[in-house]
């Protein structure tokens, strides 16, 4: 059974038709990767798969349940800022999860408990390569550094779905490359299901398993908002085959000229590997 | 040569462009002073630098004949009680209100017009009330200080509150967290920093208003003493007491910013 299934999702503001007829089932361990223009709702799908928005038409299935309509420890989220607590260190900021599951009233653990929990934040801290800066407070960190945090902070709940609002959009290409590598790590050592946005197609062939383009079909001059976008392609990554683009095999179908064609060529892609 | 707004003093000659007003002012002050007491030494309205040595020695360090108190301190004494209870409570019930109104739709759409309703109304118009209702003692005073600057401090904590990153909330609640854990460990220590600055600007309303609860009815504090001596033209008191307001305004505010620093190291850093 699929983890994530969305069978015929619109979703409309007022006269405004954001998505249109999505339909899509994603199997657990999958990493799926979201690309399309700015605007094309893209984010909206991903707020729709938090809960924090709810589909107009159509529904979404988690493990066969209908997905919650407010945000929950099954889906962690990563955005590309505010993602963390300033007022929290490193250390407080990973532990603050496990905090909440097991202090419903205080919100905080004490004694035998705290210690639990703070070992199983340092092994996290050890595994996103943030054990020297557990103390630190997250303005004295990098911006690269305030996102590895975010993610290790998610993990420690073992969401069901990670959920990433284009975590990396602010770093530098450098940084960005070693969180890729983290990232896909993490993905295979923890079996999780991912779904990451990005204005970056690179980024979307590099890391995903399957790509999604979001994007609109219809058009209607006279009323652009008349039509939402939906799921153009669909596409299986095979890492293996990514290799071997520099050979000059298009990933992408001929008829996606149209859309962000200066990004499509996925020789590109691998470089930065 | 350089644009005057890209020239700046170095750190000794900010110290001494910093001084040079203050010691102008008491230049003038004296040769004002000197002129008036040269024409009547009896004059009352700029004393001089010994006539102010006299009265702070008879308010601080000599017992007062009609209660063998030292009226300068048991003013100040007074005055800062009212002062800590009015400003306390104030933050007190300005917290509660404002998180809970910052965080929660439905408490905000219920309680949000009314705190705004009564941030209008001008502090001093219900003094009369207060006078009447709790009487001339201390609670009045300590009311009217509260009722000033409570408003005002909910509608700041509740628009921080507000304005905390969606980001923040969502994420939070991914990681399992309900209401409460929400309000007490994410919202309330982001706010506890901005409570520590609505205070240091609420104190200034909140020294008009004990002063003026002080001025009308009382038997002691430092606004009482000023309105009382003003009777006599008694400058060689009044000017030092203001004087006095000012560091002892100074000093808390002082205090306040230090503890900020102190406990909330990280949003210092942040800013």
């Amino acid at each position: 059974m699929a983890l994530i299934e969305v069978s015929n999702v619109w979703k409309t503001f007022g006269d405004q038709v954001v998505l249109e007829g999505l339909n899509l089932a994603v199997g657990e361990g999958d990493f799926v990767t979201i690309v399309g223009t700015s605007g094309c709702g893209k984010t909206t799908f991903l707020r729709m798969l938090l809960g924090v928005e709810r589909p107009s038409r159509g529904d979404i299935r988690l493990d066969g349940e209908p997905l919650p309509d407010e945000p929950g420890a099954d889906r962690g989220i990563v955005f590309q800022r505010y993602s963390v607590f300033p007022h929290l260190t490193v250390l407080g900021n990973v532990m603050l999860g496990l905090e909440f599951a097991g202090a419903p009233v205080a919100g905080r653990l004490f004694g035998a408990a705290r210690r639990r929990a703070r070992e199983q934040a340092m092994a996290m801290l050890e595994e996103v390569g943030l054990t020297a800066a557990r103390d630190r407070y997250p303005s004295e960190l990098s911006g690269g550094m305030q996102q590895r945090l975010s993610i290790a902070q998610s993990l420690i709940m073992q969401p069901r779905l990670l959920l990433l609002d284009e975590p990396f959009g602010a770093l530098d290409p450098g940084i960005r490359a070693d969180m890729h590598e983290l990232t896909l790590s993490l993905w295979e050592r923890e079996g999780l299901t991912v779904f990451m946005i990005t204005h970056d197609i690179q980024e979307g062939f590099k890391l995903g398993t399957r790509l999604l383009v979001f994007d609109k079909v219809r058009h209607d001059p006279q009323a652009p908002e008349a039509y939402g976008a939906t799921i153009t392609y669909d596409l299986p990554v095979d890492r293996r085959g990514a290799r071997q683009w520099p050979e000059g095999h298009s990933v992408v179908p001929s008829g996606h000229g149209d859309a962000e064609p200066e990004q499509a060529p996925a020789g590109n892609a691998r470089e930065a590997n | 040569m350089k644009r005057l707004i890209n020239r700046r003093p170095r750190r000794a000659s900010a110290v001494v462009l910093a001084l040079v007003p203050f010691i102008l002012l008491v230049l003038v002050y004296l040769m004002a002073s000197q002129a008036r007491l040269a024409e009547n030494p009896n004059d009352k309205l700029l004393p001089s630098m010994a006539s102010f040595a006299d009265a702070i020695h008879r308010v601080a360090a000599e017992p007062s004949r009609r209660t063998g108190e030292y009226i300068l301190w048991g003013d100040t004494a007074a005055s800062l009680q009212r002062l800590g209870i009015g400003v306390g409570l104030a933050a007190a019930i300005a917290l509660a209100f404002g998180l809970t109104l910052g965080l929660f739709p439905y408490a905000r759409a219920n309680l949000s017009p009314l705190v705004k309703a009564f941030s209008l109304i001008p502090p001093l118009s219900v003094l009369p009330i207060l006078f009447i209702v709790f009487g001339l003692g201390e609670t009045a005073k300590v009311a009217l200080i509260l009722f000033g600057i409570t408003p005002f401090i909910i509608r700041d904590l509740q628009q921080r509150t507000e304005e905390l990153p969606d980001e923040q909330l969502i994420k939070a609640q991914t990681l399992g967290a309900n209401s409460w854990q929400i309000l007490t460990r994410v919202a309330l220590p982001q706010i506890l920093p901005r409570l520590i600055e609505a205070v240091r600007l609420g104190l200034g309303p909140a020294w008009l208003f004990l002063i003026a609860a002080e001025a009308i009815a009382a038997e002691q504090g430092l606004g009482y003493r000023i309105f009382l001596v003003r009777r006599y033209l008694a400058m060689d008191v009044i000017l030092p007491y203001v004087a006095w307001i000012t560091v002892l305004a100074f000093l808390i505010d002082f205090a306040l910013r230090q503890l900020r620093v102190r406990l909330f190291r990280w949003s210092v850093t942040a800013s």
